[in-house]
Order: structure tokens, then C-alpha cells, then sequence
């Protein structure tokens, strides 16, 4: 099993964070995995996206061309890759900021109010973490296990006090029934 | 540190060198590399090494003669534009014989090009970008594992032959994530009598220079390299097989698109199309043996790469013009995905030859 996951959002949104993590976890978890982030002139604003593989297989190209998993932070990234998801993919839709429906019915799309989630429990920069809880609710080979190790691994040492935040907002994903 | 961890390409780079006992690191920011100099100026000055941002990339390689000159280890790293501008200092690095370590994260060309990953600097790399009779020995990691144990490897090789070892790595190699082991390492302590110390009243001056104005001599000395290169060439080449026991098709790749293929080549196999891949690990010296030994086994050959065929040449040249060597590439940044490459090998597979 492979997961191909695409996260792609505007810069800022924490699309490279989001991904680290789950690189981290899947490291943790003895699964083969890799990472590779949009990388170009645009600063925060600009799009940004990255491929993330993990699975128990070893990792050929890091690029994602065909996600099994796409999660969507605006509606540019949404409009350019939900084509590319592979028929029985999962796509995860923040719907607090793309109002528009995924147009595939053979996908299993996700809504989830990332955003005014994130906004009404008071960290409202943690959208991203609230959509990567979902996605580990909704993805067969995916767990809650070792979450806060994988966190401890991405969130640098002087912001450790976002931890208990992080795992919040994880919770807050896995937990959120539409 | 041999625990797993995950890290970027250029990071990996840094952390080998320093493990390989680099000290002094010059260089001058461009994208996408910049995480080398990042992770240097972060490190260096804790374990008593040498950090400097030059002024510019022409004086950050000339900085890299002076210490290779005084008989230590030293890096630079840049991309292509900046690897040019370096040219002139990898030429005179090897008219005076010096081991240096430079790494070229390549992007798109030619000139100012643009940011985004590619292939197009072989020719630079393997035939020089300067001038003059002169090799480097050139390095392709398709890993983040590999640009560190490269990246300790080059030391190493630059030290024994006395010339200088590249990195020909891409943006997806310099900024991707993947685990990686960074153990100690047994660092070769190696002679270097010709190395400017200061002689200590004992000995006579050892002078480091590449400029010769008697023919003669200036003749002796190009012979006398390309022995050198000789026995890196019978020595040194580096290459992975992946599934040619079998195989009528030979994919050739190195770094990312030798990763694009090796996806494209597993949907073959199961397409029940027999095709395997050789993937130099060095670009100079060329595997030329393996191919050569292929090309009595494989109806054809395919170059993947991320430019405008520039390894043809040394396939053809390899296999002798045995079997006929098709091109499948992306350019200008682009990156060719495991589909076209699939397309490639069933066309080969059906004869087609273009």
C-alpha cells in the first residue's frame, strides 16, 4: 500500500508543516516515506503544495502526479489537481474557504470545515492540522498512533508550547463527524 | 547520529561534509541550494570551521583553491549559473592538482534560466565547464541517502587523485525529504607533501600554481594527469542494475529521472515488458563497461534525462553505436512523469525507434 498524498494550499497555510508531519509519522512508524515541497519565488500568499509518499514499499519518484490523497486548502488547488486523484482516492476539502462541490463521483470527498474550526477553538492557524486529523481518520492504513512523537519531531524546540495546540487540533479533525 | 531521520538533499550534503571533516565552506546563495550555506553558517562556527558568504561565486572558488592549496578540506556549492561563473577557479583547481568538493544543485538553463529542477549541466560537468584538458569526477545521487554518502565518498576521491569531486545533483534532490542515516565516518587521513604549510625552515617551498610557460614541461604534466584520470576511470565507476538480468530494454538515468523510471519500469513489468535500467551513480567515469555488456543483451536503449539528450553522446560512444539509443526528456524545469516515460518504453517495445 502506498499512500500518494498532494497537500496544496496558499503559502502560509502550513501545506510543507502539514506534510512534514505526516513524513515524520510514517518514519516513526517504520513505513517508507518521502517529501518533497513546491518550492518557487512565491513567499506567503503564493501557492504552495507538497508531495508526501508513505507506504510500505520503497519510495520510486517523490513526485505526486496521481494522488490517492488530495487535500484542498483553496480553490486554485482544488480546480488544478482534483482530475489527477486516482478513481477510489480520498479528496479533503477545507470547506470553510472553497464553497464549490468536487465534480467526480468516484472519489470519496471529505468537507471539513478546517478553517472556522480552527477559528472557533481559538487557533485559527492550525486548519491544516485539523485536515490532517481527518485524514488520518479517513485513510485505511493511518492511525492516531504516535502523533504527538511525530509532532515533537516537526514543531521546532523554542515553539514546544504549540504542542498541546497541534495535538488539539489533530484531535479535533479525527473527531469531526460532518 | 546513525538513527534515521528525515532531512532535505542539501542538508544531508552539509552534515556529510562536515562528518567528512570539511572545515571550510565558501559560497554565494542561489536557489536551489541555499540550504547548504544555511546549514553551514549554522554549524560551522560551532565546531571551530570556517563559514564565509563570499562576495561573489568567482571569489568563493578561489577561496576554495586557497585551502585546498594549504592542504585541507573545503566545499563550495552553487547552481548552474553559479557553477559557471565558478568555472574558471574548477579549471585552475586542476592545473595545480588541488582535491577540492563542489556541489551543482542544478536548475533550468541556459543563462538565469529559471528555478525549477533540471539535467542540463552533463556536458558542463562531464567534459569541463573550463578550460583545458581537465576531469572531474563526477557524482549523481538519486537519494537524499546518496547526497550524503556521496557527498563523504567526494572527499574521499577528491583527497586520493588530487582533483576535484562535483555533486551533480537537482532542485527535487536538493529540496526533497527522505530518512537518512549519518553515521561517523572513518575519515582517510592522506598524504599531501606537495600541500603549502609553511616549510618551518626544513624543507624547500612547495609551490601551488597552474600557470607552466615551458611546453615541455606544461606537456608532462597533462600527461601525467591524465594517467591519473586513468586509474579513476579503472577504478572508480559507479553504477546500480536494477532488473537487467532479463531485460531486452535498457532504461539509462541518473538522480531524479532515474527515480521517474524506475516507477515507469515496475507498471512495464507488469505490463509483462522486459526492461531494466543501469543507473550511473558516477557521470564521469562513465559506466561504459556495463552498457557495452548490455548493448549484446538489449534490443535498444532509453535515455531519460532532464535535457536535451546531452547523455546520448556517452551511451552511443558506450555501446559503440551497437543498438540504436532513444531520448525521453522533459526540460526548462520540467520533470517527466512516470507516464511518459511507460510511453516511451512500450514504444521501444513495439520497435519504434523514435
Amino acid at each position: 500500500m502506498m499512500n500518494q498524498i498532494l497537500i496544496a494550499g496558499f503559502g502560509g497555510q502550513g501545506v510543507l508543516f502539514a506534510g512534514k508531519f505526516l513524513a515524520n509519522k510514517g518514519l516513526i512508524e517504520d513505513k517508507q516515506v518521502s517529501w518533497l515541497p513546491s518550492y518557487g519565488p512565491e513567499m506567503r500568499g503564493g501557492t504552495a503544495n507538497c508531495s508526501v509518499i508513505v507506504g510500505d514499499e520503497p519510495v520510486g519518484s517523490p513526485i505526486v502526479n496521481k494522488p490517492t490523497t488530495l487535500v484542498a486548502m483553496n480553490l486554485p488547488s482544488l480546480k488544478k489537481y482534483e482530475n489527477d486523484v486516482v478513481p477510489g482516492g480520498l479528496i479533503l476539502v477545507d470547506s470553510s474557504l472553497i464553497a464549490e462541490k468536487v465534480d467526480r463521483d468516484d472519489v470519496r470527498v471529505c468537507y471539513v470545515p478546517a478553517t472556522r474550526l480552527a477559528n472557533d477553538a481559538g487557533f485559527s492557524t492550525l486548519a491544516n492540522m485539523i485536515l490532517m486529523g481527518k485524514l488520518l481518520k479517513e485513510s485505511d492504513d493511518m492511525s492516531f498512533d504516535h502523533t504527538e512523537d511525530a509532532l515533537k519531531k516537526v514543531i521546532p524546540a523554542r515553539k514546544m508550547n504549540l504542542l498541546d495546540v497541534n495535538l488539539k487540533a489533530l484531535e479535533t479533525g479525527y473527531g469531526y463527524a460532518e | 547520529m546513525s538513527e534515521k531521520v528525515l532531512m532535505k538533499g542539501n542538508e544531508a550534503i552539509a552534515e556529510a561534509a562536515i562528518l567528512a571533516g570539511c572545515r571550510h565552506y565558501f559560497g554565494y546563495p542561489i536557489t536551489p541550494q541555499t540550504e547548504i550555506a544555511a546549514y553551514m553558517a549554522k554549524k560551522m562556527p560551532k565546531i571551530g570551521g570556517c563559514f564565509l558568504q563570499a562576495e561573489s561565486e568567482i571569489a568563493a572558488i578561489n577561496m576554495v583553491y586557497g585551502v585546498a592549496g594549504a592542504g585541507k578540506r573545503v566545499m563550495t556549492s552553487s547552481s548552474s549559473p553559479g557553477i559557471s561563473l565558478k568555472s574558471e577557479g574548477l579549471s585552475y583547481l586542476a592545473g595545480s592538482d588541488l582535491p577540492a568538493f563542489v556541489v551543482n544543485v542544478q536548475r533550468g538553463g541556459p543563462g538565469l534560466g529559471g528555478i525549477q529542477p533540471s539535467q542540463s549541466d552533463y556536458f558542463q560537468a562531464t567534459k569541463g565547464g573550463g578550460h583545458g584538458d581537465y576531469k572531474m569526477i563526477v557524482l549523481a545521487p538519486a537519494s537524499v541517502q546518496e547526497m550524503a554518502s556521496l557527498t563523504v565518498k567526494g572527499f574521499d576521491l577528491a583527497d586520493k587523485y588530487r582533483m576535484t569531486a562535483m555533486i551533480l545533483a537537482d532542485g527535487t534532490m536538493g529540496q526533497m525529504m527522505e530518512p537518512v542515516s549519518l553515521s561517523a565516518v572513518d575519515v582517510k587521513d592522506y598524504d599531501k607533501p606537495w600541500a603549502v604549510t609553511g616549510t618551518k625552515m626544513q624543507r624547500k617551498h612547495n609551490i601551488v600554481n597552474s600557470l607552466s610557460l615551458v611546453p615541455e614541461e606544461l606537456e608532462q604534466l597533462n600527461f601525467a594527469r591524465f594517467e591519473r584520470y586513468k586509474e579513476v576511470e579503472a577504478n572508480e565507476v559507479m553504477y546500480e542494475e536494477y532488473l537487467m538480468d532479463d531485460a531486452e530494454l535498457c532504461v539509462v538515468a541518473f538522480g531524479i529521472a532515474a527515480r521517474v523510471s524506475k516507477n515507469a519500469i515496475n507498471e512495464a513489468r507488469k505490463a509483462g515488458v522486459k526492461v531494466g535500467m543501469i543507473r550511473p551513480i558516477t557521470l564521469w567515469p562513465f559506466p561504459k563497461a556495463p552498457l557495452l555488456a548490455a548493448a549484446d543483451r538489449v534490443r535498444q536503449f532509453i535515455s531519460v534525462e532532464l535535457n536535451m539528450g546531452q547523455m546520448v553522446e556517452d551511451i552511443e560512444l558506450a555501446i559503440r553505436c551497437k543498438k540504436p539509443v532513444t531520448l525521453c526528456n522533459r526540460v526548462g524545469g520540467m520533470i517527466p512523469d512516470p507516464q511518459q516515460v511507460l510511453e516511451a518504453i512500450l514504444n521501444a517495445d513495439k520497435g519504434g525507434n523514435a
